[in-house]
């Protein structure tokens, strides 16, 4: 069937900020998606609140539009829009509830939904309607039982018993599900997954614990042709969820009659449900026995991980799908000689190994279980499976702790926690038998055979190793640091011995047919399939796994490089190894390199072909911290390839203190005390000169890593100790901390000669909130027109001072007037798109001309005065991890943002707040409780809240002082005062809004205990004292005039 | 454990070296490369790839171990295998090399198949032979060129029953030619009650007429159709006489029986994921396994083309009414491969004759 011709403009939801569950693939999905469309001559309409994302360029879609992703709103945009289709599974789990929220509410009578309709997300997101769908078509599922409300729990215990599997309805990576083992765990549970789910309900489960978890993403037209684009194999069995497994495609340990009766069942299976576009279907399998676990209707982390496993674009040819196209009308854009009516087969090997962010939240629960934790994941693949391991543990750029003593080995596998598959390893290494491990982990016994492989090999690497081992460790992916470590030689030895890796395509069919898209992969084969010629090349380096301080704005600002780079003529090459993202979509570069980012990896592609420049400023702190170590090697072996923009060497004076300083000292620009300390004795001596509070943190970090402020000399010991630990071979760093500070972000590009300021950011929250943590406003609220033009001209001196060409990032503090310089970052920071989207000044594409040799003059951009306002909030991923401090600090936790745009102040912070899941309330009550010291400060804020007509709650010491200022407050009782307090009053629904700053240490529990309530039960939460002006003063705006609801055009024209 | 030498020497003049298995030993024919991901056993036994030396283009077989249930004929007919890697500890016993070496066959590991598939890509299937047990390139290369072509051999007979035999059921009575016949055709056409007589390649169309059958049913088999001459004549007589049904090289022999022609393609369909279309546009992904195809062109008039090619544009199957014959060049009985033909065809073929 040909395309639908009236469909001429479509609406499509993204999934809003990253977050744990949901990351950049639908950033990756959903531009895919745009182009798809566009290309038919179908004109889109974007609605996404997370500005950091390649969807919501003006490239991208043809409407844009930043604003909350909240059905009301969206309903709003259709009105204004008129779009003829809606579609709806590119946006994750978000989009398609928004999707239903709008049926539901009669917003889309005039609207056509696109590809997969209504009724197949209902009955693959709801329990019961999935289940009995499934037994009409005689589909096996686990035993199970629905309950809404705690009294079931006896029933469910009867009829399924123990372990069971918790799984709410209507949530994302599986939130607020888990699986119980005592009748207590299960009360638990259940209570908590009743509050999450959209529908109140839950769903009690057969336990298929250690079963073998198959996934496979299919796709369907509506000529009804189905084909499976991959098969995946979790190394982990059932029991974890997919997203928190060790994956491997294709399915590796089932027979062919085994795999095709799954298939069969996939396939009857998407076309019950009627799918038109992509779909996965997770089935449990032991021993020719299968259950249907779970289906979504949509593209999703698995489909992005597909799609780079096989090549094969699924969100394209979906978009295409949803506007009428077959299967056999739409090319296989990989090949350009064959259709997408085929199923790929590939001929590599494909790992995918998550990334949690545990190494930043050390107190968080970090057993692995059907709910997700983690933050991103990386992506392997290798001629052999032993291969694809190790470069997907080289991949993942973690510090990997070596366990040795078996009985912790041993907890490890048994209760598995983001450690287990490194542990994996070491339990070999302790002389595990196979056995063993298998009855630990209920792995299937070839996964371990392979890992038991790679640790022979360990062993079998010696000083003596003859050159046929060498080689042999090189086809089982050891690096030639690790061999080197192993045989006593010098990496440059090892490579002489083994020589460089070949590069293989991936291609969707296995090279059956020619390739057109050059996406590449390293082995140890003999024959490479690239061929080097002379035109001269660039090599942008990727940001690899979606971490807490390295998200998706990373991936933002290479995709960008690259297209400025395309659209100067120049041959552009990217390597990275997230699969979530644009940056690796399969016609982004000139060619790709799916491959690890160690200095090795990066070497052998510079060797592959000619390169005039590597770019290692868009990817993030990890590709800067390579900039040095390729520098060295680049000399060491002759080559022409140059570092382009900012030197090496600046980059290092930006990084050690001692340099900066001096920079600082000549260029007369004044920072907070500060010192660097190589011993604990010099650092208590530093922080004792400079004086306490003092910010203590290790060079060279990410993310504020291990960062924190010492009070006195107790906890400056108590944290030397770690963050010695984290970082060897680099002092640790001293600063003053400038209480109650405000801090600014500045954004500008160099080219050598002149500066670009794209965007002044001032913080909402005070100077020692980790910049990624706070939220923040373009333009600036609070500071005069003097100090701005102090924080343009230190912009300017220290950018020229560095030598800075390309991008710069700038945290400054602002106190009692004077401007200080906090840190300069010569690379592209998190907040480049959103100073893009603020402002219309796509910084990170100028910053990579310039790089190129363009001046800044004849770009023709000025830094730019707007009237609007943009807000920068940030989601925070504590209701997805147990057990972790929601305190603010120096120390970053963070995983996505979002934007909120409107012509005032109040308005934008109102939109952002919703965007970012903690929605202001207009009425009701909101409980305080601030620090004593800040109880001047929380009065005027008090009484504007009770004025706009909300009720406050507060315990004793606060109820207090209100009421002497003359602002009625009702009391209630302090957590440890007993029942009713205030976590009685969470519980039931009473309180809209918690605003809690940081206490004394005696109430601290307190705190914690309300924080996570709040957190658990969703209510809305604050928790410093400008936030809680900004929240007032956004309440204060809303009940006064109307968001406005305007396209980003709109704002920047 | 001793590393084994081998070597594949092809036509062209090149070689490549590897690692053994199975046992010592060398044999010529043309090297076809298969993209199927699971399934190497069915492949291995599956009698159309008798002459030929079977490279996977997945580069980990015998992951699951050598499964028996799911052979298609008793032995591997392959002439050898070539992999990049054999899986030596597979979470199910036997593995292929034990395999290999208590049934004397021959193969070989540690090779780059990719670059191979290329190779084989660009310049069309090439004689090759595998020598275990040496490393002498040269010689390799000289047995390939000597190796004889594959339209100048006859490997039907040896991979046909010897003498007809007589499946028992209670629904329609089938007569088989057993060109080399997969074991799950059989079970397709047995799992619908037919009553299956089956006979050898060579056998005569009265032969056929005595068992009274409601049907006539060509299977898959080796080799370049032109040379199954006595199936040629076969199936000519018996046009109009009886329903025919073919697969693989039953589509081409009922093609060549009506005056038609087969012709060579360049390296052949040999995976699971080979999409056809039907005359409705409706579109399957199937398993093949062939090297010839049957020119369209050629056929006489009353045939219609039923299934095409999606990739590029070849006869998957064509029907004639008049004479009741339904022929499809892909494998519905799927093992290995994807089932979605399976019910299509042989629903219609018993639709057909009852």
């Amino acid at each position: 069937m040909p395309r639908k011709e009236h469909i001429r403009k479509v609406l499509i939801i993204g999934s809003g900020p990253i977050q744990i569950g949901q990351a950049a693939e639908f950033d990756f999905s959903g531009t895919q998606a745009c182009r798809s469309l566009r290309e038919e001559g179908v004109s889109v309409v974007l609605v996404n609140s997370n500005p950091a994302t390649i969807m919501t360029d003006p490239e991208t879609a043809d409407v844009i539009y930043i604003e909350p992703l909240r059905a009301d709103i969206i309903a709003k945009i259709i009105e204004k829009e008129k779009p003829d289709g809606i579609l709806s599974g590119m946006g994750g789990q978000t989009g398609l509830n928004l999707t239903a929220e709008l049926a539901e509410m009669g917003a889309l009578k005039e609207v056509e939904i696109l590809g997969t309709p209504l009724e197949a997300i209902y009955k693959g997101e709801d329990r019961q309607k999935f289940r009995d769908l499934m037994n009409a078509i005689g589909e096996p599922v686990p035993k199970s039982i629905i309950l809404t409300t705690l009294t079931q729990i006896d029933d469910a215990i009867r009829e399924i018993g123990l372990p069971a599997v918790v799984r709410p309805a209507y949530t994302m990576g599986g939130a607020g599900g888990g699986i119980a083992r005592t009748k207590e765990e299960l009360t638990r549970i259940v209570e908590l997954g009743l509050s999450r789910s959209r529908i109140h309900q839950v769903l009690i489960e057969e336990s298929v614990m250690g079963w073998k978890e198959i996934e496979f993403e299919v796709m369907r037209d509506s000529a009804d042709t189905c084909v499976i684009i991959c098969g995946m194999e979790n190394v982990d069995p059932m029991g974890i969820h997919t997203g928190e497994s060790v994956v491997v495609a294709p399915i590796l340990t089932l027979r062919d009659d085994e795999f095709q009766t799954l298939r069969s069942a996939a396939i009857k299976i998407i076309r019950a449900l009627d799918v038109q576009g992509g779909c996965n279907i997770q089935f449990a399998f032991l021993n020719g026995d299968y259950r249907v676990i779970e289906v979504n209707p949509r593209v999703s982390r698995s489909s992005a991980l597909a799609s780079k496993a096989t090549g094969y674009p699924i969100a394209r040819v979906a978009a295409k799908i949803a506007i009428g196209m077959n299967l056999d009308e739409i090319t296989n854009a990989v090949t350009g000689c064959t259709k997408a009516s085929f199923e790929p087969s590939i001929d590599y090997i494909v790992v995918k190994v998550p990334r949690w962010p545990f190494d930043k939240f050390k107190g968080a629960d970090r057993t692995l279980s059907t709910a997700m934790k983690s933050t991103g994941e990386v992506m392997a693949i290798g001629r052999t499976l032993e291969e694809a391991f190790m470069k997907a543990k080289r991949s993942l750029d973690t510090d990997v702790r070596i366990h040795t003593s078996p009985s912790e080995i041993r907890m490890i596998l048994s209760r598995p926690t983001d450690e287990r598959f490194h542990c994996l390893f070491d339990a070999f290494r302790q002389g595990f038998s196979l056995d063993e491990i298998v009855q630990l982990t209920a792995i299937t016994p070839f996964f371990l055979e392979k890992i038991k492989n790679l640790v022979d090999m360990e062993r079998q690497l010696a000083a003596g190793s003859p050159p046929e081992v060498l080689r042999a460790a090189k086809r089982m992916g050891f690096s030639n640091a690790e061999i080197a470590k192993c045989t006593g030689k010098t990496d440059d030895e090892v490579e002489t011995i083994v020589g460089l890796p070949s590069y293989k395509m991936v291609d969707t069919c296995a090279a059956e047919f020619p390739a057109v898209t050059p996406y590449f992969y390293s082995t140890y084969d003999p024959v490479t399939e690239i061929e080097p010629d002379e035109r001269q090349k660039v090599l942008i380096l990727g940001s690899g796994p979606i971490r807490i301080g390295q998200g998706i704005e990373f991936d933002y600002c290479t995709v960008h490089a690259v297209k400025a780079l395309r659209e100067e003529g120049v041959e552009v090459h990217i390597v990275n190894n997230n699969p979530e993202t644009v940056s690796t979509d399969f016609d982004t570069s000139d060619r790709l390199f799916f491959e690890p980012m160690q200095i090795e990896d990066i070497m052998n592609i510079l060797k592959s072909d000619h390169y005039c420049g590597v770019m290692v400023q868009f990817g993030g702190q990890n590709a800067v911290n390579l900039a040095v170590p390729i520098e060295q090697e680049i000399k060491r072996c002759g080559l022409t390839t140059k570092i382009l923009g900012t030197s090496p060497d600046a980059m290092d004076i930006a990084e050690d203190r001692d340099r900066f300083s001096v920079l600082l000292t000549r260029l007369n620009i004044p920072s907070p005390k500060n010192a660097s300390a190589y011993s604990e004795v010099e650092a208590r001596e530093k922080a004792e000169a400079i004086g306490y509070p003092v910010l203590v943190r290790p060079s060279f970090v990410l993310g504020g890593r291990a960062m924190e402020i010492a009070h006195d000399a107790v906890e400056l010991d108590k944290y030397i100790t770690e963050a010695v630990r984290v970082a060897r071979n680099h002092p640790v760093l001293i600063d003053s901390y400038l209480q109650n500070a405000v801090e600014l972000d500045v954004d500008a590009v160099c080219d050598g000669e002149e500066v670009l300021i794209g965007g002044i950011m001032e913080h909402i929250e005070q100077a020692g909130i980790h910049s990624g943590d706070s939220a923040c406003v373009i333009p600036t609220q609070s500071l005069s027109s003097e100090v701005l033009t102090t924080v343009r001209e230190y912009t300017r001196k220290i950018a020229l001072g560095l030598g800075v060409i390309g991008l710069v990032n700038l945290q400054l503090a602002v106190k009692d007037n004077v401007v200080y310089i906090l840190e300069a970052n010569p690379r592209a920071s998190r907040t480049v798109p959103f100073v893009a989207k603020a402002t219309g000044i796509p910084l990170a594409k100028i910053a990579a001309k310039v790089i190129m040799g363009k001046r800044l003059r004849d770009l023709g951009y000025k830094e730019r005065e707007i009237r609007h306002v943009a807000v920068k909030e940030v989601l925070l991923p504590f209701s997805k991890l147990a057990g972790v401090d929601t305190m603010l600090g120096p120390e970053m936790k963070s995983t996505g943002e979002v934007m909120g745009i409107d012509y005032d102040f109040g308005l934008a912070f109102y939109k952002a707040c919703i965007s970012a899941d903690n929605e202001l309330p207009l009425k009701g009550n909101i409980f305080i409780s601030v620090n004593i010291e800040q109880k001047d400060d929380v009065i005027p804020i008090a009484r504007k809240l009770r004025d706009l007509g909300l009720t406050l709650y507060g315990t004793e010491g606060t109820v207090d002082y209100l009421y002497e200022a003359g602002v009625e407050a009702h009391l209630v009782r302090k957590v440890q005062e007993g029942s009713p307090n205030v976590l009685d009053m969470m519980r039931h629904g009473e309180i809209r809004l918690i605003i809690n700053t940081p206490q004394d240490k005696q109430s601290r529990q307190d705190h914690y205990q309300i924080m996570r309530a709040a957190v658990d039960f969703s209510i809305p939460y604050i928790t410093t004292l400008q936030a809680a002006r900004a929240a007032a003063l956004a309440i204060d705006a809303i009940k006064r005039e109307k968001m406005t609801l305007e396209p980003l055009s709109h704002y920047l024209n | 454990m001793e590393i084994m030498k081998a070597v594949l020497g092809l036509e062209d003049g090149e070689f490549v070296v590897g690692d053994g298995f199975g046992v010592e030993g060398e044999c010529c024919g043309e090297l076809v490369f298969n993209t199927q991901m699971t399934g190497y056993m069915e492949s291995l036994t599956d009698p159309s790839y008798a002459g030929q030396i079977l490279m996977f283009t997945f580069p980990l077989i015998g992951n699951y171990g050598v499964d028996e249930q799911n052979f298609q004929n008793p032995r591997v007919n392959a002439l050898s295998c070539i992999a990049k890697e054999i899986c030596d500890k597979p979470s199910v016993l036997p593995s292929i090399r034990t395999y290999f070496e208590e049934h004397n066959l021959f193969g070989m590991q540690g090779v780059d198949t990719r670059a191979l598939t290329i190779k084989t890509r660009l310049h069309g299937t090439m004689k090759a032979a595998l020598v275990v047990g040496s490393d002498d390139g040269q010689a390799a290369v000289a047995l390939a060129r000597n190796a004889p072509d594959i339209s100048d051999t006859t490997p039907i007979p040896a991979v046909s029953c010897k003498v007809p035999y007589h499946i028992p059921g209670k629904g329609k009575r089938i007569a088989v030619i057993d060109l080399g016949i997969k074991k799950n055709m059989i079970t397709s056409l047995a799992a619908r009650n037919a009553d299956l007589h089956i006979f050898p390649s060579h056998v005569k169309s009265d032969e056929i007429l005595t068992c009274k059958p409601d049907a006539l049913f060509i299977s898959n088999g080796p080799g370049d159709p032109k040379r199954a001459t006595d199936a040629i004549q076969c199936v000519k007589a018996l046009l109009g006489e009886l329903p025919i049904f073919g697969i693989c090289m039953g589509n081409q022999i009922s093609a060549l029986a009506l005056g038609g022609d087969t012709y060579k393609l360049k390296f052949g369909h040999r995976g699971a994921n080979q999409p056809v279309r039907d005359m409705n546009g409706r579109i399957y992904i199937t398993t093949q396994n062939h090297g010839f195809a049957v020119d369209g062109n050629t056929l006489p008039e009353g045939c219609r083309i039923s299934y095409a090619n999606v990739n590029d544009g070849t006869v998957e199957g064509f029907l004639n009414d008049d004479l009741n014959l339904t022929c499809v060049q892909f494998h519905p009985e799927a093992h290995g491969g994807p089932r979605d033909t399976e019910r299509p065809f042989f629903d219609s073929l018993f639709r057909r004759i009852s």
